[in-house]
């Protein structure tokens, strides 16, 4: 039984990382309407970075998200202005043929530069650490600093969104881009910045991924879908119903694996599919797609 | 006698490839009001649209206190101090009242125009401040749009049709409220189809037919003969 | 009687060029050696692949990064029937394209609940769920694969040069019938449809096209042709494993970036893509990742700067068109008309 309890429990935590891949995706997409289909290898890519900051300036990984997330998010800003400001429009194939190209430049570029070898961060004895929550119930330090942390993201979104004259911004440009730039807002700042935002939480995102578990080039498409499902899971325009969508996809991979290894995978895609054919505006919608 | 606020000289516009101006000329003076009537698709709301620079004219120029602005795309030029009311108001739907208001004053242009002295304009914006846009009447949602045009501290107001869809009284009541507007040293251009509201709050008049201008001058001196002749290009 | 016209003058020379090819290419067993035969059936086979694409989403607008999953799911039909039913490889080929058809329909009906670009993550999706049922499946191999057992590929030929030219004339064959379905289907009433939805998806529905139909239609027939010549292209190779079956670059990637650079939404665009996508990949020898990196920075700015593509760009700027797929109103004179008044 309690052995049930710790799977959930893992589930549970490794949502919160799933959340905040898809925290990233849903903020692009519900102020500008661009899915990024290189979400995923620009995690990776985050991580990769943290690799070097780590190697380079002798940083231990979570120190490392200074550098880190400032560098992620000036190439995401440089990435909106220099590219994807031009495939914004009307027509639905510019921004996801682009960022499909993108999305094998990087994993290609990747493998050029690092191999396809396995890595991972190391970030020292809190790795192992773990306490115990009840009789035969244990936690992982270093898991529920992430889930926190992921949270805490969501949160700090949700207050800027709706507390901040930035949050004021990206919604009034996603409302209506023209009447934004008769407010003296240019919006091609105000995408940039959303870019911007998505990759410092990408960047925080891809150094937990790189502490938690091996990483190489190939494995962004993976933790892209990953996102994307907790998205359609949560449902459109919620952040908080990312979360829970994160915690119902992990808990699902979770359950899956302990049932067998090899169904890890396939129980959340089989809970992602079902949640589709059932209920496909999600389980907490706010807005309709 | 002083130069002009704003001079439009001869501008062409076009939408790709239909043009909507040709060789359009007009001036506004400091403090002054001048209305810019014409049949529905005269031209009117491009004209508004090129100086206020959501369009950028193909030929001719705009200046603004001196300033050449005609090439300038709309979030420059609200910095110069010209805000436009859009047709059909375009208040950002995800936004609360007080929100529109204050994302009017993103440029932060100082000015006498506060949130404080828009809701003493229009106090029931200030009853409904933290309601969503939308959920605001016809009439409520036009005073917002110009109260958020007004935080941006124009010395140039454009107002675009504004009694569109409104009912008389509506329209009445908001123009009741133009004299303290422009009491400010505001300088105004309104385009209207309600010919007779224009005429009675403009100085100069400046009809467009099928994007020429087809009549202008003092609005005293306008009959509705003249009117008639230009509206229609008879 | 007004009547509508398809052909052009270069639509003629087109067609003419097209025919002289095809007879040049069934006679290739007589002229080309073994490695040509084989390089031609490569380049038959993403010609398919990528016309099929192409209808998906240059006509159809469905963008999808997920048809590695038919492809992979004709090559393990292939190999699931030779294997465990005993079926005739190139009647194992046929039938695939059946089943990949009814396979498509719960598909569509899960995925076509997501709009854009979800629409295009959903089926990418689909295409790791059949990868994962696929490594699930220990008779056929599971994770690492299996290979065509001999006795089925005796099967189809008793000698290798035979079995050499069947596979290529079958590639030709199985090619030109996609290429020729695709025409069909355009010239025809749905086609006029799918046109309409390609050129204005919103006009289209405002004049009365069921889009969402037509969609689902054409997805399902896409699904028809992609399963058949996977299980073409697995024959072909005798050997399939889950991770090649289902491979993004190979199926999708490869199959995307020709279809933009050749031309999006003209029949044309992917056979000028595979062309040069080929010519290059001689030219510049398997650069592996950088060959892969270089077309991805060249799609990228082929979509940025001439949307239409190679064939786009030469199209608009000539007029021309290969096949006849133009229609235009002949208004009678008016001495034909019945009664003779003018």
């Amino acid at each position: 039984m309690t052995e049930w309890v710790n799977v959930i429990l893992q589930g549970v935590l490794i949502g919160g990382l799933y959340a905040m891949f898809a925290a990233g995706l849903s903020l692009i997409f519900g102020v500008m309407r661009l899915v990024n289909i290189a979400h995923g290898d620009l995690i990776v890519l985050a991580a990769y970075v943290a690799l070097l900051v780590t190697q380079g300036a002798g940083l231990d990984p979570l120190t490392s998200l200074i550098l880190v997330v400032p560098i992620m998010a000036a190439i995401g800003y440089a990435l909106q202005r220099g590219l994807l400001n031009f495939t914004l429009g009307e027509d639905l194939l510019p921004p996801l043929l682009v960022t499909f190209g993108l999305s094998i430049i990087i994993q290609n570029g990747l493998l050029e530069l690092f191999t396809a070898d396995s890595r991972k961060l190391q970030a020292g004895a809190i790795e192992v650490e773990t306490f115990q929550v009840m009789h035969g119930v244990w936690v992982g330090v270093l898991p529920l600093i992430q889930f926190l942390v992921a949270a805490a993201v969501i949160a700090g979104l949700q207050i800027l969104f709706y507390r901040t004259a930035l949050g004021r911004a990206f919604r009034a440009t996603s409302d209506d881009q023209a009447v934004a730039q008769l407010m003296g807002l240019d919006t091609r700042h105000v995408f940039a910045m959303a870019m911007a935002l998505s990759l410092a939480i990408i960047a925080i995102a891809g150094v937990f991924l790189a502490v938690r578990s091996n990483f190489d080039p190939a494995i962004g498409p993976a933790r892209l879908i990953f996102g994307f499902e907790a998205v359609i899971i949560g449902g459109l325009g919620n952040m908080w119903g990312t979360l829970a969508g994160g915690i119902i996809l992990g808990v699902s991979q979770a359950i899956g694996a302990q049932i067998d290894p090899g169904w890890q995978l396939l129980a959340g895609h089989i809970v992602f599919l079902a949640i589709l054919a059932v209920r496909p505006q999600g389980l907490f919608p706010k807005v309709s797609g | 006698m002083p130069d002009p606020l704003l001079e439009v000289r001869a501008i062409d516009a076009y939408y790709g490839d239909f043009q909507a101006l040709f060789g359009v000329s007009l001036k506004v003076n400091a403090g002054e009001v001048v209305a810019v009537i014409g049949a529905n698709g005269a031209g009117k709301s491009t004209l508004l649209k090129s100086i206020a620079g959501m369009m950028q004219p193909r030929r001719g120029d705009i200046l603004f206190g001196g300033t050449a602005i005609g090439a300038q795309p709309a979030f420059s030029v609200v910095k110069h101090g010209i805000a436009l009311v859009p047709e059909g108001r375009r208040l950002f739907p995800s936004l609360t009242v007080e929100e529109n208001l204050k994302i009017g004053g993103q440029s932060r242009r100082p000015g006498p125009w506060t949130l404080a002295r828009v809701y003493e304009l229009f106090p029931v914006l200030g009853e409904r401040r933290d309601q969503p846009a939308p959920t605001l009447s016809g009439g409520q949602q036009q005073m917002c749009a110009i109260a958020r045009a007004l935080m941006a501290n124009p010395r140039l107001l454009l107002c675009d049709e504004i009694s569109l869809g409104l009912a008389p009284i509506v329209v009445r009541d908001i123009y009741a409220q133009l004299p303290a507007i422009v009491g400010e040293g505001l300088s105004l251009i309104v385009v209207e189809q309600d010919i007779a509201q224009a005429l009675k709050a403009a100085a100069q008049v400046y009809c467009l037919q099928e994007g020429r201008i087809a009549l202008h001058g003092p609005a005293r001196e306008m009959t509705r003969e003249r009117i008639s002749a230009a509206y229609f290009g008879v | 009687m007004n009547r509508v016209e398809h052909a052009t003058r270069s639509s003629r020379i087109g067609v003419a060029l097209i025919a002289a090819t095809l007879v040049a290419l069934a006679l290739a067993p007589l002229w080309g050696d073994r490695a040509t035969l084989r390089l031609l059936s490569e380049i038959f086979t993403f010609v398919a692949l990528a016309s099929l694409w192409n209808l998906l989403a240059g006509y159809a607008g469905l963008v999808s990064v997920g048809q590695q999953a038919f492809v992979g799911l004709g090559g393990y039909l292939l190999f699931a029937l030779v294997i465990l039913a005993g079926v005739h490889p190139l009647v194992a080929i046929l039938v695939a394209g059946p089943i990949g058809a009814l396979v498509a329909v719960p598909v569509a009906a899960l995925i076509f609940r997501l709009r854009g670009a979800y629409f295009a993550i959903g089926t990418w999706v689909v295409a790791e769920v059949f990868r994962l049922i696929a490594s699930q499946i220990g008779v056929l191999g599971g994770g690492s694969g299996i290979s065509l057992p001999a006795a089925a590929v005796i099967a189809m030929a008793p000698s290798r040069q035979a079995r050499e030219f069947e596979t290529y004339w079958l590639a030709l064959a199985l090619t030109v019938a996609v290429l020729g379905a695709i025409v069909a289907l355009l010239r025809s009433r749905q086609g006029l449809a799918l046109t309409a939805i390609r050129d204005n998806e919103l006009a289209a529905q405002s004049n009365g096209i069921d889009v969402t139909r037509v969609k689902f239609i054409v997805y399902v027939l896409t699904g028809f042709g992609t399963a058949m010549i996977g299980a073409l292209i697995f024959l072909m190779k005798l050997r399939i494993s889950p991770d090649t079956a289902f491979s993004v670059n190979d199926w999708t990637a490869f199959v995307i970036f020709i279809t933009v650079i050749g031309g999006i939404g003209r029949i044309e665009g992917p056979i000028i893509g595979t062309i040069i996508f080929f010519v290059l990949r001689q030219a510049l020898a398997d650069l592996g990742s950088l060959y892969l990196l270089m077309m991805g920075a060249v799609a990228i700015v082929v979509m940025l700067w001439a949307p239409k593509g190679l064939w786009g760009l030469i199209a608009e700027r000539f007029g021309w068109q290969a096949l006849p797929l133009q229609r235009r109103l002949i208004v009678a004179a008016p001495a034909e008309k019945a009664g003779g008044k003018p």
